[in-house]
C-alpha cells in the first residue's frame, strides 16, 4: 500500500516538474528579446558567449564578485547537490555506471557540504538584516525543505539504514510500471516525500532560477550590435511597411 | 530646497549601512500633467481603470520582454545585489535595494500571474496592486537611475533597469507619468533637443564659440551646422552647446576635427543624442527619437556618423540605433540598406568620439601639448551606460581603455580610483536614468555619495583635482552635487576638454 502510493505519488511528481518545466521552459524561449542588453564587457563572439555562461553556471562568477559568504555557501550546496544526485543513480542504473562507483566515495563529504551551505544559507537570511527583509516566508520553507532532505537523507546513512537493496528494487520497479514493496522506513518516507514535493513545486517557485539564468538576455546575448542587426519579430512586424524614413 | 539637503558623510570604512526603512518615501518626482502626458501620446491623468489597464500592459510586456518574463521568475533573493546600489548607499531606505525594488513590482506579477501568488499570496510575497503599491512604485521607480550596477552582481545577470523601465511604461501607460523626463521627450520632437534650445539660438550659439576659440588660438575653427554632403554628422548632446563644462568638450571635438581635416556637421533638427525613450522604457518613443538622427544621415548625405560624450546616448547608439534605425551592418532589409549604402562601411557605425580620436591619435595625426594639462592631476569616471552598456573599439572593455589611453595621451598626471568604484564596477552619478531634475535633488545629492568618497581618497592620496567623465548627465549632476561634498564645482570636466587644452592646432614645426 504504502509501495503504491509512493509509487504514485512520484509519478505525479515527476509529471508534474517535468511538464511544468518544460511549459516554462518554452514560455522563455518564445517570447522575444527586443534590444540587446548585454552586461558588458560582454563576449563578442558566440563561443564567449557559451563559455561566459560556462562560468557563471559552474563557477557562480557574478556571485563571485558580488559576495563571497553567499557565493561559498551557494557553491557548498549546489556541488554537494550534484554529487549527492550522482551518487543517487545508483538506485535507478543496473550495472551501476562506472564514473558513478568513482564518485561513489565523495557523496557522503557531498551530503554534508550540501546540508552546511543549506544551514550557512538560511543563518543569513535570518541574522543578515538586509537579506532578512528581503525573505519571504517560502525563501525560509524553501531552506526548510532542502534541509529535511540532506537531513534525512544524511540520517539514512549514518543513523537508522533502510535496506537499501529493496530502495533499489522499488525504483527499478518504479521506472519499469511496476509496483514493489516499499522499505519499512519512516526516515525514507520524509525523504521522499520531501523529494516529491520539491518535484511538484519546482516549476512554480523561484526554483525556475535554474532554467533561467540560460535565458537571461544581460548573460547570453552576443556584443556585436553594430555588426549585426538585432530585430525581434513583433518589432519587425510592427513597423512593417513604413517608409524609408520611418 | 537647496538648503534643506545635507550630504551624507563620507563613511571612513565603507561598511554596508544599516536599513532605514521607508527613509525616502516622501521623495517623490513631479508628476507630468496632462499637456505634457498627451504631448506625446499617454493619457492626460491617472485613468479610472487604472488596475486593470496597468494589469493589462504588465502582461503584454511580460510576452513582449524576454527579460522581464525571466527576471520576474529567476530571483531568488540571495542578497547578492542588496548593497550594490549608490541610492541604497547613500539612503539606505531598504526599499533602494535593487532586489527590493524589484520585488516592487515582482510581488504584483506573482499575484496576478503566478499559481502560487494566486493561491497563497502570503506565503510567496504576493500582494494586489492597489493604489498605495501604485504610489510607491511611482516613488522608488523614480529613484532608480537604470545604472545596471546591480546586474553585474545577479548569479542570474537580472537588471534592476530592465523592471524599472517596465515599470515606468505601465505608469505612462495608465497616465502617471513623470514630468521632468517626459517633457522632455516633448521638447525633443517640438524642438530637436531635450533643452529647448531653437535652431537659431544654436547658430547664434556656434557662431560666438567659432569667434571664442579664435580669440583663444589664433586658429580659425569651425562649428559647422546643416552642411549638406559633409563627411560626419556629429551627434552630441544639447548641453554641449551652452552648459558649463560640457561645452568645453564640444570645442574639444571641433579642434579634433580640425586637425584631423574632416569635414563635419551638426544638424538642427538632430540637436540631440540624449534619448530619454530609454530612461521610460517605451520602445516607441526610443525608436521614434533615433529615426530624427536616421533622417537628418540620409538628408544631408553624410559618410559617418560619430556620437560625442553622452553616457546613455552612446548606449542607444552602439546597442539599439542599428535595430531601431539601421544605422550599422548586418542587415538585408530594404529599410536598413538603403542607409548602409550611403554610410562608408569602412569605419564603425556609430562611432564615439572617443573611438574617432583614439583612432587618430594612433595613427599620429594629432599633436598634443600635454603640459597644458599639468594643473591637472586626472581621474576617470567611467559613466554607467558606457562601462555596462555599450563597447568601444573591438576588443571586449574597449568602453574602459580607449577614453583612458586619450586621457594619458593629452595629460601627464593620471591616478585611477579604487577598484571597486571603476569599470563594469563604477557607480552612477547619481543623476542618470531621467533623475537629473531639481525635484529630486536630495537623492541626487545622496546617491553620489560612493562616487564622492572614491574622489575623496585620490583627492587626499595623489591631489587629484580633475575627474575626467564622457557624460553629458555626469557632468551637470556631479556640477551640482560636488560643492555638497566641499569639492569646487569644476572639478568635473570632459575627456575632450582635456583634448583641447593639449591639442596643437598650427602647421607642423
Amino acid at each position: 500500500m504504502a509501495g503504491t502510493l509512493m509509487a504514485l505519488l512520484f509519478y505525479l511528481a515527476v509529471l508534474v516538474f517535468a511538464g511544468g518545466l518544460l511549459y516554462r521552459i518554452a514560455g522563455y524561449a518564445r517570447t522575444p528579446a527586443p534590444l540587446k542588453i548585454p552586461t558588458t564587457p560582454a563576449p563578442t563572439t558566440r563561443s564567449g558567449v557559451v563559455l561566459r555562461m560556462a562560468r557563471e553556471v559552474l563557477l557562480f562568477e557574478s556571485l563571485f564578485k558580488a559576495n563571497l559568504w553567499i557565493w561559498g555557501f551557494g557553491i557548498l550546496f549546489h556541488f554537494g547537490l550534484a554529487l549527492v544526485l550522482a551518487r543517487h543513480l545508483r538506485y535507478f542504473t543496473e550495472p551501476v555506471w562506472g564514473w558513478v562507483d568513482l564518485v561513489q566515495p565523495f557523496g557522503i563529504y557531498a551530503g554534508f557540504a550540501m546540508a552546511l551551505g543549506l544551514a550557512g544559507l538560511w543563518a543569513r537570511r535570518l541574522f543578515v538584516q538586509r537579506i532578512r527583509y528581503i525573505s519571504t516566508p517560502s525563501d525560509h520553507l524553501m531552506l526548510v525543505l532542502l534541509l529535511a532532505i540532506a537531513l534525512s537523507g544524511l540520517s539514512m546513512k549514518f543513523i537508522d539504514h533502510p535496506d537499501v537493496v529493496a530502495v533499489k528494487r522499488f525504483f527499478e520497479g518504479w521506472l519499469q510500471l511496476s509496483f514493489q514493496p516499499f522499505p519499512d522506513s519512516a526516515l525514507l518516507v520524509l525523504h521522499l516525500s520531501c523529494v516529491a514535493l520539491l518535484l511538484l513545486i519546482f516549476p512554480f517557485s523561484k526554483l525556475l532560477h535554474a532554467p533561467g539564468v540560460f535565458f537571461s538576455p544581460t548573460r547570453n546575448q552576443v556584443d556585436n550590435p553594430r555588426e549585426h542587426r538585432h530585430l525581434s519579430s513583433w518589432a519587425a512586424a510592427r513597423y512593417e511597411g513604413e517608409g524609408p524614413r520611418g | 530646497m537647496a538648503e534643506t539637503v545635507v550630504a551624507p558623510p563620507l563613511r571612513v570604512i565603507p561598511i554596508i549601512p544599516e536599513l532605514k526603512p521607508d527613509a525616502m518615501k516622501d521623495v517623490r518626482s513631479f508628476v507630468a500633467n496632462e499637456k505634457i502626458q498627451t504631448a506625446i501620446g499617454f493619457p492626460g491623468q491617472l485613468v479610472d481603470d487604472w488596475h486593470d489597464r496597468a494589469i493589462g500592459k504588465m502582461g503584454e510586456l511580460l510576452e513582449k520582454y524576454r527579460s522581464l518574463k525571466v527576471y520576474m521568475d529567476a530571483c531568488v533573493h540571495c542578497g547578492a545585489c542588496s548593497d550594490k546600489c549608490h541610492y541604497f548607499i547613500g539612503t539606505q531606505d531598504p526599499k533602494n535595494m535593487p532586489v527590493a525594488r524589484q520585488d516592487l513590482m515582482r510581488s504584483v506579477y506573482r499575484r496576478y500571474f503566478t499559481v502560487a501568488g494566486k493561491l497563497f499570496p502570503k506565503l510567496v510575497g504576493a500582494r494586489d496592486l492597489t493604489r498605495d503599491v501604485l504610489d510607491e512604485w511611482y516613488t522608488y521607480f523614480n529613484q532608480c537611475s537604470e545604472c545596471r550596477r546591480c546586474s553585474v552582481f545577479c548569479p542570474y545577470g537580472i537588471d534592476t533597469a530592465e523592471v524599472t523601465m517596465a515599470a515606468r511604461e505601465i505608469l505612462d501607460s495608465v497616465g502617471y507619468g513623470q514630468k521632468y523626463t517626459n517633457e522632455i521627450i516633448g521638447k525633443v520632437h517640438s524642438i530637436g533637443n531635450n533643452l529647448g534650445l531653437p535652431a537659431p539660438a544654436l547658430i547664434d550659439t556656434l557662431q560666438g564659440l567659432e569667434e571664442d576659440v579664435k580669440e583663444d588660438t589664433g586658429v580659425d575653427v569651425r562649428f559647422p551646422i546643416d552642411v549638406q554632403g559633409a563627411e560626419v554628422l556629429l551627434i552630441t548632446p544639447s548641453a554641449d552647446f551652452f552648459a558649463e563644462p560640457h561645452i568645453d568638450s564640444l570645442i574639444g571635438y571641433a579642434k579634433v576635427f580640425h586637425a584631423a581635416g574632416i569635414s563635419w556637421t551638426l544638424s538642427s533638427k538632430a540637436s540631440e543624442a540624449g534619448n530619454f525613450g530609454l530612461f521610460i522604457g517605451n520602445y516607441d518613443q526610443l525608436r521614434k527619437i533615433a529615426l530624427r538622427i536616421r533622417e537628418v544621415a540620409l538628408e544631408l548625405g553624410v559618410k559617418r556618423i560619430i556620437v560625442g560624450e553622452c553616457g546613455h546616448a552612446w548606449r542607444v547608439a552602439y546597442s539599439f540605433w542599428n535595430t531601431l534605425t539601421g544605422i550599422g551592418a548586418g542587415a538585408d532589409d530594404p529599410f536598413a540598406l538603403q542607409l548602409q549604402r550611403q554610410l562608408d562601411g569602412r569605419y564603425r557605425q556609430p562611432t564615439h568620439i572617443c573611438e574617432f580620436t583614439w583612432d587618430l591619435i594612433e595613427r599620429g595625426a594629432l599633436r598634443f601639448d600635454k603640459s597644458a594639462n599639468d594643473p591637472y592631476v586626472v581621474t576617470f569616471h567611467d559613466s554607467c551606460n558606457v562601462a555596462r552598456g555599450s563597447r568601444m573599439g573591438d576588443l571586449m572593455g574597449g568602453q574602459f581603455e580607449i577614453p583612458r589611453n586619450i586621457i594619458r595621451a593629452v595629460a601627464n598626471h593620471f591616478v585611477e580610483m579604487a577598484d571597486h568604484t571603476t569599470r563594469e564596477k563604477t557607480f552612477c552619478c547619481g543623476g542618470g536614468g531621467g533623475l537629473l531634475t531639481d525635484d529630486l535633488i536630495d537623492l541626487r545629492v545622496k546617491g553620489a555619495l560612493p562616487r564622492m568618497e572614491a574622489l575623496q581618497e585620490v583627492a587626499q592620496s595623489h591631489g587629484v583635482n580633475f575627474m575626467a567623465t564622457i557624460c553629458a548627465i555626469c557632468k551637470a549632476q556631479f556640477s551640482k552635487v560636488l560643492p555638497y561634498y566641499n569639492f569646487d564645482r569644476r572639478v568635473v570636466g570632459g575627456v575632450h576638454q582635456l583634448v583641447s587644452n593639449a591639442i596643437l592646432l598650427g602647421p607642423t614645426q
